[in-house]
């Protein structure tokens, strides 16, 4: 039996991390989930927050984008536009990003547009969340 | 029998020109190495992503997503993918005999680049759209192209769309390429072979058959949803690093031509210029060939 899970996490500029955990907490569409091994084959929706990653009794964190998550028994796949650990976050500019993005969807702008600075936003909301919850 | 002066001209002209091609050459080289990182950065997000489509598609064989609806196919779309700019070697040439290969009628082309826009409506084919992408592409040129393919299929003006392309093998290698966009779940093909690892292949193939029993997934909120959300995703993922790869096999292509034509250029000066130097020796040696017969008559 396994008793470890491998995580993948890949955005489309690189892969992010890639390694075996004993557990992993992640943002889905319907709520935090937490995974440990054996879990029910499962394929959801991931939003932009916060994964939490336990590996030989020691946490760490990473800031994450819209995206997609696979899990199986030994394997929990994460496909998403960002992911950023904790400790490569830089806090100023997070919140620089989320300024300009907000000052950006006060202005009139078309669908796509209010997609893309939305994304922005969620993006500097979610690194911010990360850094100022594990310093 | 041409005179000094000329050849002189002729070294003068071919050394800029070797100029020109020479910076060329430098200014595609180093974009050519941002654009394969580039291009071989997405790599494992596409075999990621192709495996959790495969997964999906598989287990939820009740509910089939209009991008994944198989027709009886009458009209075809293509997506052409080329450069912008010629001097690039046979890049465009190779991809021009692929666009030949498809039927007139049946086929209605998307352009993703000039030279494609131009090489189909010069041959007269049904050109439905055009689309322009900068020298380092981003998503949302790719969301574009993606999303008039997606409504071109989902609205029947076409019953399945390929796209042709070159992936960029190596720097002295590009191969043009036709895959499956539409429906989707032939396009697993997308992902080259050469580009997996062999363990990367078993996996897909392992993921390919179908599942014994237990493996069956859940899928929160709903199948339904999930696909909906991640199938048009992949779709402009998937075109997105077909232009990456178009990008980077471009920029190969080009160094190589013009690293050929400065060499080329090159070794042009070495004979022109000794082709100059024979003459000059001749010129030198008649003079004094009339110097001394002169002297000798005066003599």
């Amino acid at each position: 039996m396994a008793n470890t899970l491998k995580l993948e996490i890949v955005t489309p500029e690189s892969k992010v991390y890639s390694e075996d955990v004993d557990m992993v907490t992640l943002p889905g569409i319907e709520g935090e989930m937490g995974i440990f091994p054996m879990h029910v084959p499962l394929m959801t929706q991931l939003v932009s927050g916060e994964v939490g990653v336990r590996k030989g009794g020691q946490d760490f964190f990473l800031a994450v984008g819209d995206g997609f998550v696979e899990v199986t028994s030994e394997r929990v796949s994460i496909l998403t536009d960002m992911a950023v650990k904790a400790e490569n976050i830089d806090e100023t500019k997070a919140e620089a990003d989320r300024q300009r993005a907000e000052a950006r969807l006060a202005e009139k702008l078309d669908d796509e547009e209010v997609a893309t600075v939305k994304a922005a936003l969620d993006h500097s909301l979610a690194q911010l969340k990360v850094k100022r919850r594990h310093p | 029998m041409p005179s000094t002066r000329d050849i002189r001209r002729r070294i003068k002209s071919v050394k800029n020109t070797a100029q020109i091609t020479k910076a060329m050459q430098m200014v595609a080289s180093s974009k050519m190495r941002k654009a394969q990182l580039a291009a071989l950065a997405g790599r494992p997000y596409a075999v990621l992503m192709n495996q959790v489509i495969l997964s999906a598609s598989k287990d939820s064989q009740d509910f089939v997503h209009p991008l994944m609806e198989k027709r009886e196919i009458r009209k075809r779309g293509v997506l052409a993918v080329s450069t912008d700019k010629g001097l690039c070697g046979a890049l465009n040439s190779n991809m021009g005999r692929e666009v030949m290969k498809w039927d007139k009628e049946s086929a209605v082309f998307v352009a993703a680049g000039r030279k494609a826009a131009q090489f189909i409506t010069r041959t007269k084919r049904q050109l439905a759209a055009e689309f322009l992408y900068k020298d380092a592409p981003v998503f949302a040129e790719a969301r574009a192209i993606s999303k008039t393919l997606q409504q071109m299929f989902l609205k029947g003006e076409v019953d399945c769309v390929d796209v042709i392309f070159t992936r960029f093998v190596n720097t002295l290698t590009q191969r043009v390429e036709v895959r499956r966009l539409l429906p989707i779940g032939e396009t697993q093909k997308l992902l080259n072979e050469t580009t997996l690892t062999p363990q990367q292949k078993a996996e897909l193939e392992q993921r390919a058959t179908p599942s014994e029993g237990g493996l069956e997934y859940l899928f929160e909120p709903g199948a339904e949803q999930v696909l909906s959300a991640i199938l048009p995703h992949f779709l402009n993922f998937i075109v997105y690093q077909v232009l990456l790869e178009a990008k980077a096999s471009e920029h190969s292509a080009r160094m190589v031509a013009m690293k050929n034509a400065t060499d080329n250029a090159k070794q042009l000066i070495k004979d022109l210029t000794l082709e100059y130097n024979k003459l000059r020796q001749a010129n030198i040696t008649k003079e004094l060939l009339e110097i001394t017969t002169a002297q000798m008559a005066l003599g």
